[in-house]
């Protein structure tokens, strides 16, 4: 079976000459499909810039990248939309919600780039809320609800398309104890329901919920804990 | 489907923020108004100096005199030569006025009034000018001859000192001598400059006599017999006073003779004057509107980047986040357009500073047309650097 995510050599170099930052240094990393990863690492360790590559929300200075087994490296602007649209499901450490726009929107909102038609999308959105247990909260809008709630339709979004992985930038991060153990339950569930998860972190607590962490130091992949 | 969707996106853009929209609106509003407007009051007042002209009558022309080269002796006009003016050897002229003014202060009952124009002419400078009388009665050759002191007023002149009586048969006295107001001219209006009603017309020679003396004529209007024989009739009287006035051939007239068209002309590049003057200031203010569409949409773009970001990481394209800001930018100015027609022509419904104005349809157009360009050509710009954003750039801008 092909793996979801197999990276190879990735390099990301950040400005030019003397003052070029080297933010990956040729690291490589398979994700099999179903896997639950944790990666961790200290801040400018290079592991934000390695999940915006995986999210095709950067792009690689050098090496390869290829996502559920299609390789990325020549794909124009329009071509890696499409892949963030279908493929992926990004949530991120400040939630991101498009604001004075309900809760359900923010949900829809991939699908209506993804061409879905209103009724359909209406009730794949509601799913999705569904599963975070968000359903009585579908009108408000993102300023009317609590982080962990704001974390959980970030979460419904990510999910809304049936990505083939789910990638996290430190869901926890902003959040109490009770919200982020609230959230982990839910990546928990989707992991156990068969879903890849990759998600950043910098707390053992919340690695210890993944099947595997990958260490990153300086660029590189440093060791691999199961 | 998806332009609707990305449409509708827009309109939840503009709506979540109600005040701002609204501003920009306001500000291409009373552009777009103002151009209408103000194109609409400067035809307006073209065309009320041209209808005011017009009313005087098209067959007209005017002797004044004029100093001539140093030197030269002047001659003055005189009711002789107003009288030699109609004859066998002009057959084009009708008649001929001679025309004296002064200036004059009338009071009735304690209320004074400095008269615009006061006129000492004979009766047939009325027909000539095309004036009518709405009350009472035109003064008489007879009047004339016998130099009564028999006054007739213009509209403006009776209500400033006959508010709400009739004038006719009263005695007003016009610098301290009484006149007897024998009528009350119908009503011109106003050319926007001057006010034609603000006149009062007596016998030459009670004129001469109470207010001015014996000196020169300061006018003689001639009328002739038609529209078609004026240059004819400028002709022969050229001739006639040439021979009065012994002026040789190439030399310096004492005189000139203005026709009412050159009048029209004259005025005309005045008006038309005002009129571009008043376009440029409001295209001026239609440009600063244009200047707010700008500045909103770089401030609403530049405000937004994060929500383009996130929009982009769940996999909008680039042409749709163009498109969506593009609807935003069109629609603001569409709308602030259309509002400021209809601004625009329900207030030049209404009479402003004395002026009617009047629409000029290619005026209203263009308005509209450069709106919607200016929401457009400046939206674009904005939008454009938006779409172009890589969404991890875009999302991590604050």
């Amino acid at each position: 079976m092909t793996p979801v995510i197999e990276v190879e050599g990735l390099r990301k170099v950040y400005g030019a000459g003397d003052t070029a930052v080297h933010a990956l240094r040729g690291l490589d990393l398979t994700v099999q499909r179903g896997e639950y990863i944790a990666i961790m690492g200290a801040s400018g360790s290079g592991k934000s810039t390695l999940l915006n590559i995986l999210g095709c929300l950067d792009v690689p200075s050098a090496g390869t990248y290829r996502l559920d087994g299609i390789d990325t490296s020549d794909f124009a602007e329009q071509q890696l939309s499409l892949l963030r649209n279908r493929k992926i499901g990004f949530v991120f450490q400040s939630f991101n919600l498009v604001p004075r726009t309900t809760a359900l929107a923010n949900v829809e909102l991939p699908l209506v780039y993804a061409g879905v038609r209103r009724a359909e999308r209406k009730a794949r959105a509601l799913a999705a809320l569904e599963l975070v247990g968000l359903t009585d909260r579908s009108t408000h809008r993102p300023n009317e609800l609590s982080g962990g709630q704001q974390q959980r339709v970030a979460i419904a979004r990510a999910l809304v398309t049936s990505p083939a992985i789910v990638l996290a930038d430190e869901p926890t991060g902003n959040l109490d104890t009770d919200s982020s153990r609230e959230v982990l339950g839910i990546f928990d569930r989707l992991n156990a329901s068969g879903r890849t998860v990759v998600l950043i972190t910098h707390e053992d607590d919340v690695a210890a919920h993944a099947t595997r962490t990958v260490r990153v130091v300086d660029g590189r992949v440093a060791g691999v804990l199961v | 489907m998806r332009l609707f969707e990305i449409a509708a996106f827009a309109v939840r853009g503009l709506t979540a923020n109600k005040m701002r929209s609204g501003l920009t609106t306001l500000g291409i509003l009373i552009g777009v108004a103002s151009v209408i407007l103000l194109i609409a009051v400067g035809n307006g007042a073209s065309s009320a100096v041209q209808q005011s002209i017009a009313g005087l009558g098209t067959n007209i022309l005017t002797i004044s005199q004029q100093r001539a080269q140093q030197g030269s002796p002047v001659k003055p006009l005189t009711t002789a030569d107003a009288a030699a003016l109609v004859g066998a050897d002009s057959p084009g002229i009708r008649h001929a006025s001679p025309v004296v003014s002064a200036q004059a202060t009338a009071s009735f009952q304690g209320t004074s009034y400095a008269i615009g124009q006061f006129l000492g002419t004979d009766p047939r400078y009325f027909e000539t000018t095309n004036s009518g009388v709405a009350q009472g009665n035109l003064f008489s050759d007879n009047d004339v001859q016998q130099a009564r002191k028999v006054v007739v007023i213009g509209a403006t002149v009776a209500t400033q000192l006959f508010p709400g009586l009739d004038p006719v048969g009263k005695s007003v006295l016009v610098n301290n001598i009484p006149f007897t107001v024998v009528g009350v001219l119908t009503s011109k209006g106003s050319s926007g400059l001057q006010d034609a009603d603000d006149m009062a017309v007596a016998p030459l020679t009670t004129t001469q006599n109470a207010l001015t003396g014996y000196g020169s004529l300061n006018q003689i209007v001639v009328q002739a017999v038609s529209a078609d024989a004026l240059p004819r009739a400028q002709a022969e009287a050229t001739t006639i006073l040439n021979g009065r006035h012994r002026i040789g051939e190439g030399a310096t007239a004492d005189y000139r003779i203005l026709s009412q068209d050159q009048l029209l002309t004259a005025r005309t590049a005045t008006t038309e004057t005002f009129t571009v003057l008043l376009a440029s200031v409001a295209a001026i203010s239609l440009l600063v509107g244009g200047i707010g569409i700008t500045n909103i949409m770089l401030v609403t773009v530049t405000e937004r980047i994060r929500e383009i970001g996130i929009r982009k990481a769940v996999g909008a394209p680039r042409s749709s986040i163009l498109g969506q800001f593009l609807i935003e930018a069109t629609l603001l100015s569409l709308f602030g357009g259309a509002l400021g027609v209809a601004a625009g022509v329900i207030g030049s419904q209404f009479t402003i500073a004395g002026i009617q104005p009047v629409l000029v349809p290619s005026s209203v157009l263009l308005a509209f047309a450069v709106s919607a360009l200016i929401g457009l050509f400046f939206g674009s710009y904005p939008a454009s650097r938006a779409a172009k954003l890589r969404p991890i750039e875009a999302l991590r801008h604050e």
